[in-house]
């Protein structure tokens, strides 16, 4: 059916009209909110309190989400909400990795709230369409657009139940529909999910940019959390916005020189110095695999093994080949860092789309080692294909790879076996069968229809139905809060176990990354160092989900003399940066320790959050073995001569003579109590109580005392 | 004997920092070198010999995901 047929095809459910009105100091101080069950359109101003505590982005989701929900809310109730909202910083062109959305909701995966980060225009284009915040609420009957148009002032909503849903394809009609002319095409963007996000809870959601030199709509994903479940529960096909035409000053900043003068230093460092330091531009972030083979952290086989002989096969080098650099690699305008790499006209060989040629949007590091070597999997081009149907079906490539890992180690413990998996040999290595759980899943059939539960919930399956064993699932399934783990193996890293564990919303690395700091430089022997990094490092990072920003071009690039500065890890320069553009934007006058503090006030609401949801205390830090120790006698016996030093030298038990089965107990009551310490050390840092509740004073002190919040944490006090 | 990174390596005649990188598997790009306290330009990795007993910094500056 031709755009303009299926355009014909949309069924106007509301409109709302608004003047568009203009940006000032980075604010466009309304949000919107749609009420698909009541298909009803409004705006909220944003109050002076609301920007204050909570900055905007990831700050803004939670407030308008903690509004719209109660304690009993399901994520599949129709009053739990999806929330995208760009940030304060978010949209300037000057400074490269400014044009993050956040997204916010209740996970089907965690219970609890879930945010998400992604790159793609819409967040920047919402805000310039006049707000700062887009927020959904109830259910559609039918399946819906909607549409914001920020140039002629209407959002509407639209019945589209004749467009396709999956999203390579709908993504493409949508630019095609919504844009004026082609020249316009620059300034839509869609949101949309896939087929898969229907039958799973781990579908995600993509976000569009038009490429106007590759002339085809990229996609940038929201991965983590289920939020694709929740949009296409809403039975929403897609979001859409058209704004105005992208300048520098859009944002009317209070300061633009200040933004100017940041940029222009940044753009230098990334000309002269990434060829000697990542080489982003050229591979992206598959250079990481590489490292992490050779430092033992690369995850393999569900996180039993840090290394393998083929990693080679998966590193940078074997998708650089497949790059095409001739596009435009910046998921927003000014990043000069460049990462989001693509490769053109790749060949299907599987699912409804083979013998197509499409464009693949990646592979990033986290694909590569996500749906690659944690499953034993070290073929480039299995890697891009799986990539490609994860993204068009709306599934998260981390989830599915970690989800697909611990499958297949069940698999090969023979709890589960042939007959339950539909006769997929589920072996580590399998592409073929991992990819055909991939195409169950779109289908919303078969065992791939189980396997989308995430490993959580089939965890208990395996207890219930197939009398697993318990203790050994706890062990080996990597899930915190519901959240399968992204790909990093942390055994040798506790602050990295602490960086998984001790999050708000799952093991997500984005709050914290201290492998190397810890494991390898050893910079924070003590719990009290630890500590202090599992405060700093997750308050800086949440930073950049408070105002649109992206953490890459923060250290994935250092200046030519960080390493001469008192604390290289924290980039101190790039810092000064972020508080430059941040006063610069807002006209404030923060320093680097506001920044923190800023970032505090959300951080501690979160938590607060989950405890208002019934999760959030110590509980529910507790992490599953794989990621202390070796759960098995083959992953002992692999580092053998590395756990017995430690036995010896750590431990005080002299390995000899000891049966592999005696060390690993020793060895995981000496780590599992590590990791106690570690959340005793941490949450004392935090200002929380040994439960990891916030502690009244810590609300106090950050002005987040609101009769709400602490009516929710006098229950744990 | 040395310290690396405060851990206890052995000390062989003739080690350069170059040589201890490789023996430790370090090869990541962007690591700074400290002797005693002294930062060591990565031209003079091959040329800088390690004295026994020495405390050596390797700090990777990984950025990470
Ligand atoms: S560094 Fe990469 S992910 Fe970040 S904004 Fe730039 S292109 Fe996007």
């Amino acid at each position: 059916m031709s755009v303009e047929k299926l355009k014909e095809k949309h069924r106007l459910l509301a409109q709302f009209q608004y003047i568009p009105g203009k940006v000032e100091k980075g604010y466009a101080n309304r949000t919107l909110y749609v009420n698909l069950s009541e298909n009803r359109i409004a705006e909220k101003p944003v109050s002076q309190e609301m920007k204050e505590k909570f900055i905007g982005g990831r700050g803004f989701g939670l407030k308008l989400l903690w509004d719209g929900v109660t304690g009993n809310t399901k994520w599949d109730d129709p009053e739990n909400e999806i929330i995208i909202a760009p940030g304060p910083i978010a949209g300037i062109t000057q400074y490269p990795g400014a044009g993050k959305s956040y997204v916010v909701s209740l996970s089907p995966l965690t219970h609890t709230v879930i945010d998400s980060n992604v790159g793609g225009y819409f967040g920047s284009l919402l805000k310039f369409s006049g707000f700062d915040a887009l927020e959904i609420q109830g259910k559609a009957e039918q399946d819906v657009i909607v549409f914001i148009d920020g140039v002629n002032g209407t959002v509407a909503i639209e019945e589209a139940s004749q467009a396709v849903v999956n999203s390579h394809i709908l993504v493409e009609q949508l630019t095609e529909m919504y844009a004026a002319n082609e020249e316009d095409k620059v300034n839509v963007s869609v949101v949309s999910t896939g087929a898969a996000a229907e039958h799973t809870l781990i579908g995600m959601l993509n976000f569009s940019f038009y490429d106007k030199r590759r002339k085809a709509v990229r996609i940038k994903q929201a991965g983590r959390g289920g939020i694709g479940t929740v949009f296409r529960n809403k039975k929403i096909k897609a979001l859409v916005v058209r704004g105005p035409r992208i300048k520098g000053d859009l944002n009317h900043p209070a300061d633009k020189t200040l933004l100017d003068k940041a940029g222009i230093k940044l753009h230098k460092e990334i000309a002269t110095l990434d060829n000697s330091q990542n080489k982003m531009r050229i591979g992206g972030t598959t250079y990481l695999t590489k490292i992490m083979n050779d430092y033992d952290i690369l995850p393999v086989n569900n996180f039993k093994f840090g290394s393998h002989p083929a990693a080679n096969n998966i590193a940078s080098d074997a998708f650089i080949k497949y790059f095409n650099l001739t596009g435009h690699d910046g998921c927003w305008y000014g990043c000069t860092l460049s990462c989001a790499k693509a490769i053109n006209a790749f060949e299907l060989k599987t699912g409804p789309y083979k013998g197509q040629k499409v464009l693949v949007d990646g592979p990033e590091y986290e694909t590569v080692a996500g749906v690659g070597s944690v499953c034993g999997i070290f073929d480039p081009e299995y890697i891009i294909e799986n990539n490609f149907y994860c993204d068009t079906y709306g599934i998260d490539t981390i989830s599915f790879g970690t989800i697909m890992a611990f499958l297949m180690e069940c698999y090969e413990n023979g709890i589960i076996n042939k007959e339950i998996t539909g006769g997929l040999e589920l072996n580590f290595g399998n592409g073929e069968a991992a990819m055909e759980v991939l195409h169950q899943m779109a289908r919303g059939e078969g065992f791939g229809k189980i396997a989308g539960l995430g490993v959580r919930r089939l965890k208990k399956l395996f207890v219930e139905e197939y009398g697993a064993d318990p203790a050994f699932l706890e062990d080996i399934g990597m899930e915190v809060k519901g959240l399968e783990y992204s790909i990093y193996l942390p055994k040798e890293s506790l602050a990295q176990q602490g960086g998984y564990g001790l999050t708000n919303k799952g093991p997500q690395h984005d709050e914290a990354w201290l492998i190397f700091m810890d494991m390898v430089n050893n910079q924070i022997p003590t719990f009290e160092d630890k500590a202090e990094a599992l405060h700093y490092f997750p308050m800086f990072r949440t930073w950049f989900s408070l105002n649109g920003l992206c953490k890459l071009p923060w250290n994935d690039i250092v200046p030519a003399n960080n390493r001469t500065t008192a604390e290289p890890a924290k980039i101190p320069e790039h810092v000064q940066n972020y508080v430059d553009l941040f006063n610069g934007v807002t006209g404030m006058n923060i320093t680097k320790e506001d920044l923190i503090t800023q970032s505090e006030r959300v951080y501690n609401f979160q938590r607060v959050f989950n405890l208002r949801m019934g999760f959030g205390t110590r509980e529910h830090d507790q992490v599953p073995y794989r990621s202390m120790g070796p759960v098995t006698v083959e992953e002992y016996e692999s580092r053998q001569e590395r756990y017995d030093k430690q036995l010896k030298e750590k431990v005080g038990f002299d390995p000899e003579g000891k049966t592999t089965e005696e060390k690993i107990a020793v060895l995981r009551k000496y780590r599992e109590d590590q990791y106690q310490k570690l959340c005793d050390a941490v949450y004392k840092r935090r200002g929380w109580t040994e439960n990891a509740v916030p502690k009244l004073e810590t609300l106090e002190r950050l002005g987040m005392d609101f009769p709400e919040v602490v009516e929710v944490v006098k229950k744990y006090l | 004997m040395i310290k690396v990174n405060g851990e206890d390596f052995p000390w062989e005649e003739g080690l350069t920092v170059k040589k201890l990188l490789e023996k430790k598997g370090y090869t990541f790009p962007t690591i700074v070198v400290l002797i005693n306290g002294l930062s060591v330009p990565e031209n003079e990795y091959v040329s800088t010999i390690i004295p026994d007993g020495a405390d050596v910094k390797a700090i990777h500056l990984v950025a990470g995901g």
